[in-house]
């Protein structure tokens, strides 16, 4: 199972996914800097956390027109896995692979913090090492992080299961005072219709050895990879 | 070795453009930068301001064989690139730079 990782400049958690899929999982991981268009030789691919091109005019805008990005909605639109993890998840709505746009926080502060998060759905090649409304615990470290989309996207959302996990309380409680950003149904990730594509805010890579202070994040690449290699 | 620069006749050069482009949150998105402005601005003693909305400014120049090509690129520059139309509208204004 071979995962292709996307460095753009001013990516800085490309490395940490390296760090699970490679030394934790022993899978083959391919750093795919931005310029290479050709992704051929790889399953996964890894949208990963930092600030893209400085986060210039918005987060995401302008690393969706690299060759990496081009190449990467061609995986997606052949059905292969796709995973867009913080700035990752910004470059895939802005590419347009998910729907919605992620805005400045509710506060206006960047957040960094570990907070619980309700797992939604457990049927996709991303959630499998989960049980249903599962509640874990993951970093979050942004200052654009508040899901939107317009009423009618929400409620397709909604209506086809898109909807992967929520901020919630500890014992799975998603409301107003679990919700760390302003995000529109305390969403944190969602998927595409078709499941293969998952974009989230926080960050299962650094929740992935014991020795960072928890391992709820490693279900997602363990639960990818089972799910992979049965197929 | 010398650059000699030679300026096209002046009734083949392309015209050039200068575009002011205003990027604004739909109304249906909240603002937290523009809140935080507005009770800013109270504290200054302003409390007769309302609601603020903060937005972006863009200046480019381009060329284009005529004011009509110009807007449609520009339509679609900011539809792409400047603009992101789930969260945002944009509108801009075009002006004919005198020919070089």
């Amino acid at each position: 199972m071979k995962f292709g990782i996307i460095v753009f400049p001013g990516a800085n958690c490309d490395r940490d996914v390296a760090y699970v899929t490679r030394d934790i999982l022993g899978q083959p991981t391919r750093m795919v800097w931005h310029e290479e268009g050709d992704l051929g030789d790889i399953d996964v691919v890894v949208v990963p956390g930092g600030f893209s091109y400085g986060d210039y005019l918005r987060c995401g805008a302008i690393a969706r027109f690299s060759p990496a990005m081009q190449a990467t909605v061609e995986h997606a639109q052949a059905g292969k896995p796709v995973l867009g993890i913080c700035n990752g998840f910004q470059i895939l709505t802005e590419v347009g692979l998910l729907p919605g746009a992620l805005m400045r926080n509710r506060d206006m502060r960047f957040i960094c913090d570990r907070l619980p998060l309700r797992v939604e759905r457990t049927n996709l090649l991303w959630t499998n090492g989960y049980t249903p409304g599962q509640v874990i615990t993951l970093p979050i470290a942004h200052g654009e992080g508040c899901y939107y989309a317009d009423e009618a996207t929400l409620a397709e959302l909604e209506a086809n299961d898109q909807i992967v996990f929520r901020y919630s309380g500890p014992e799975g409680a998603v409301d107003a005072a679990h919700n760390p950003n302003g995000s529109l149904g305390n969403i944190a990730g969602i998927c595409n219709r078709q499941g293969n594509v998952l974009g989230l805010m926080p960050h299962p890579e650094r929740a992935s050895d014991a020795v960072l202070g928890g391992v709820d994040g490693l279900p997602l690449f363990q639960g990818l990879v089972q799910a992979l290699v049965a197929a | 070795m010398s650059i000699v620069t030679i300026s096209p006749p002046l009734e083949l050069a392309v015209p050039h453009y200068s575009a002011r482009i205003y990027v604004t949150l739909r109304p249906s998105v909240l603002d937290p930068a523009g809140t935080a402005v507005q009770s800013g601005l109270a504290h200054m003693g302003y409390s007769n301001v309302g609601p603020v909305r903060i937005g972006k400014y863009i200046e480019l120049t381009l060329e284009a064989d005529s004011e009509e090509a110009a807007s449609q690129q520009l339509d679609r520059m900011c539809d792409q690139l400047l603009a992101n139309p789930v969260i945002e509208n944009y509108r801009f204004e075009l002006q004919t730079l005198a020919t070089v």
